[in-house]
């Protein structure tokens, strides 16, 4: 015999796992009293969205379930953001919630939400637990749908009288979703032509998403990509999908992707693309994507497969082993002009900062050299994010974690205290002033737990991205985003117990990177740069990918 | 744009038909009509959509439905043959002078009279969405006082050929 806040433990640690984030309250305290001596790490954050995204990071950077547990009402309803960005990006989460006792649910009790009902639009499922007897069958459901499939996030919500009733535990309990399957359903009939347009192209190019890195394809992909010679751009959920270092890279594609990788993609005969849902912030205006291309799309979700676009061949599959099966029909083709091609444009359009100008770019270059590849770099939301993305050369899977479908800001720090967990190393978080303030006392996290999560604050004392829109589209009215930031980040860092930083001018940048990286425990560096730059190449929202903007007129024809 | 009739069985779970319904608004597909009932399954439920859209638009909803993890199947019946009915419940007035011209126009539409009192009748007309509609119409000029309807219940048609049979037996609940 157990309780039911006994049963949850024991079956998280069935599970397998290893850390869980969260803050106690009214409605969890028997969970909380229940994990006192649980065989895993229970984290406290200073918010739920904290914790929600500390799981996130550490869903994101492990590929493991990131688990959260969090009380009713405000605690509930502060993980929706958390949900929200999990279910755009596809990522493996069970958040867990208290909930008053059964009898007063429906009776406006205190903090009483209707988390089951509010969850419904940002997850891939979610479980009220009316019963004792529901409660195992729930976990391991929780368990199973958020990491099978295309991962998503499970929320399963638990009354506390159901936490504090005794009953005999069976675990794992038979599985009942006749309605979902583990399997990905294959559609493979377009295979056939899907080669037979790859063998022919002579522009081909592949555009790899962030399924890519999901499904653990990267090796795949690989294959395929040198087996033809073919160009891969990657969306920005891609990046990490595919070396950036290699010749065949062209980096990111999108809003803010690379020109080469853009103009490739207006180009192209044949676009192969692999994970991805086809958003509109990779894809610009619909017709400008891929105008003289045949689409070739490939996803794990049906759905995704001609949602956006009607593509000329749909596949629907795991990526690694539809690539794998295209792979021999691209076997010995070389491509050579169209590289070519693509080089020049790469050459025309360079991405190097001024040396003596201390900018993002520059600051972004300069971390790069400094850790090694399997340094798992977090960002905010913003223009760093994007000047991170096309400025940080990522050429492992896992070791860039954004928030790119929902975009929020206060993912970064959170998410790269959750990273540090999944890895146990060192964690850089690229942030803007402006998305570290969202959720600035997860500093406090960090220093409690003596992580090893550097900080590196881009601090152009503006809300940057809303000011280059205003800038470019509403003749420079910078409604609310040059208020200035009333806030000294070195002394707040230094009031959290942890180091912090200031670099002004360029010629100091390289040492104190040194000095932030190599100290032990968390450091916070705040990097002043200058509040005009904007992040180019920058594809206007509604414009086609061939209409990006680039400074001073346009390309350095080479 | 055409009309489709969808149909999606369902485990008879709490919220299922706030997931449902939820999705459908959310992704602004246009919804004429939405009906549910339990089916001969225990803990199965039996939704019966009908859209208004393209081929494209009903084909992601149906995609979309299809992902919610307590469907189980989800299928565009408009693909093939199927019948479908409507029942309307029409409050009309029915005063003894007109009466006998009420009862006789809901015969033309083999009404059932299911409530009769002082100076209205309750009568239910059943048949294809177009039937129904003629109905209403033709009961219109003696005044109509309240209106209930059902909305769509559609199922495939089983035919004398190959049955394509929905394999609702074979579900493990």
């Amino acid at each position: 015999m157990m309780n039911g806040a006994q049963m949850v433990v024991e079956a998280l640690r069935r599970e397998g796992v290893e850390v869980l984030f969260g803050i106690p309250g009214g409605t969890v305290i028997p969970l909380f009293d229940a994990m006192v001596n649980a065989p895993f790490r229970q984290v406290l954050t200073r918010h739920e969205q904290g914790a929600v995204h500390a799981a996130e990071g550490y869903g994101r950077a492990s590929g493991k379930v990131g688990v959260c547990l969090v009380t009713s009402g405000p605690g509930a309803t502060n993980t929706l953001t958390g949900l929200a960005d999990a279910h755009l990006d596809s990522v493996p989460l069970v958040v867990i919630t208290g909930q008053v006792k059964t009898s007063l649910i429906g009776t406006d009790a205190f903090q009483e939400a209707d988390i089951f009902g509010c969850s419904m639009p940002v997850v891939k499922h979610s479980f009220l637990v009316r019963t004792l007897e529901q409660l195992p069958a729930a976990l391991a459901g929780a368990f199973h749908i958020a990491r099978t499939g295309r991962p998503g996030p499970v929320l399963v919500d638990i009354p506390v009288d159901v936490q504090n009733a005794r009953g005999e535990f069976d675990y794992p309990p038979a599985l009942n979703f006749p309605g979902y399957s583990a399997e990905v359903a294959e559609e493979l009939s377009g295979l056939d032509e899907a080669r037979r347009l790859l063998e022919r192209s002579e522009r081909p190019m592949i555009l790899a998403g962030g399924g890519i890195i999901l499904s653990d394809a990267a090796e795949a992909l690989l294959g395929l990509a040198e087996a033809g010679s073919i160009p891969v751009a990657t969306t920005f959920m891609g990046k990490g999908g595919f070396p950036e270092r290699h010749p065949l890279s062209l980096g990111t594609a999108g809003m803010h992707g690379r020109a080469q990788a853009n103009r490739a993609l207006c180009e192209a005969d044949v676009v192969l693309a692999v994970g991805t849902r086809l958003s509109d912030r990779t894809t610009g205006r619909p017709d400008g994507f891929a105008p003289k291309a045949k689409l070739i799309h490939v996803d794990m979700d049906r759905a995704e497969v001609g949602k956006t676009f009607s593509p000329q061949v749909g596949l629907v599959g795991d990526a690694a082993k539809v690539l794998s099966l295209l792979a021999p029909s691209v076997e010995g083709k070389d491509c050579r002009a169209w590289r070519e091609t693509l080089d020049g444009w790469t050459r025309s359009y360079p991405l190097e900062p001024a040396p003596d100008v201390l900018s993002a770019p520059l600051v972004i270059r300069a971390v790069r050299r400094l850790v090694d590849e399997e340094t798992v770099v977090v960002t905010e939301v913003g223009q760093h994010q994007m000047w991170a993305g096309l400025h940080w050369e990522t050429n492992r899977p896992r070791s860039f974690i954004s928030s790119g479908g929902l975009g929020t800001m206060g993912f970064g720090l959170p998410a790269a205290l959750g990273a540090a967990f999944a890895t146990g190393k060192p964690v850089v978080c690229f942030a803007g002033d402006g998305s570290l303030l969202m959720n600035i006392q997860e500093l406090e996290s960090c220093s409690r737990y003596n992580l090893p999560v550097k900080v590196i604050v881009l601090n152009n004392g503006s809300l940057g991205m809303v000011r280059q829109w205003q800038e470019l589209f509403f003749d420079e009215r910078y409604a609310q985003t040059l208020e200035g930031v009333h806030c000294d980040f070195v002394a707040l860092a230094e009031s959290f117990f942890m180091r912090g930083y200031r670099v002004k001018v360029a010629e100091e940048l390289e040492e104190t990177l040194k000095e932030a990286l190599e100290t032990p425990g968390p450091a916070l560096v705040d990097c002043v740069i200058p509040w005009r730059d904007k992040v180019f190449p920058m594809v206007p929202a509604g414009a086609a990918l061939g209409d990006f903007l680039w400074p001073d007129g346009g390309p350095t024809e080479s | 744009m055409a009309i489709h009739t969808i149909s999606v069985l369902a485990q008879d779970n709490p919220g299922v038909l706030s997931r449902l319904a939820g999705l459908v608004s959310r992704r602004g597909y246009n919804v004429t009509s939405l009906s549910v009932g339990k089916t001969h399954r225990p803990g199965l439920s039996r939704f019966t959509l009908v859209v208004n859209g393209d081929d494209v638009s009903v084909e992601q909803i149906v995609r979309q439905l299809d992902k919610l993890i307590e469907i189980v199947e989800v299928r565009n019946l408009s693909e093939d043959k199927f019948v479908e009915r409507w029942m309307t419940l029409i409050k009309v007035r029915a005063p003894l002078d007109v009466r006998p011209h009420v009862l006789q126009t809901a015969e033309i539409f083999r009404c059932r009279i299911i409530d009769i009192g002082e100076d209205a009748i309750v009568i239910e007309a059943t048949g294809d969405r177009g039937k129904v509609e003629a109905c209403l119409e033709a009961v219109r000029p003696f005044g109509v006082i309240e209106v209930a309807s059902s909305g769509a219940v559609a199922l495939g048609r089983t035919g004398f050929g190959a049955r394509k049979e929905s394999p609702v037996a074979a579900i493990q609940l």
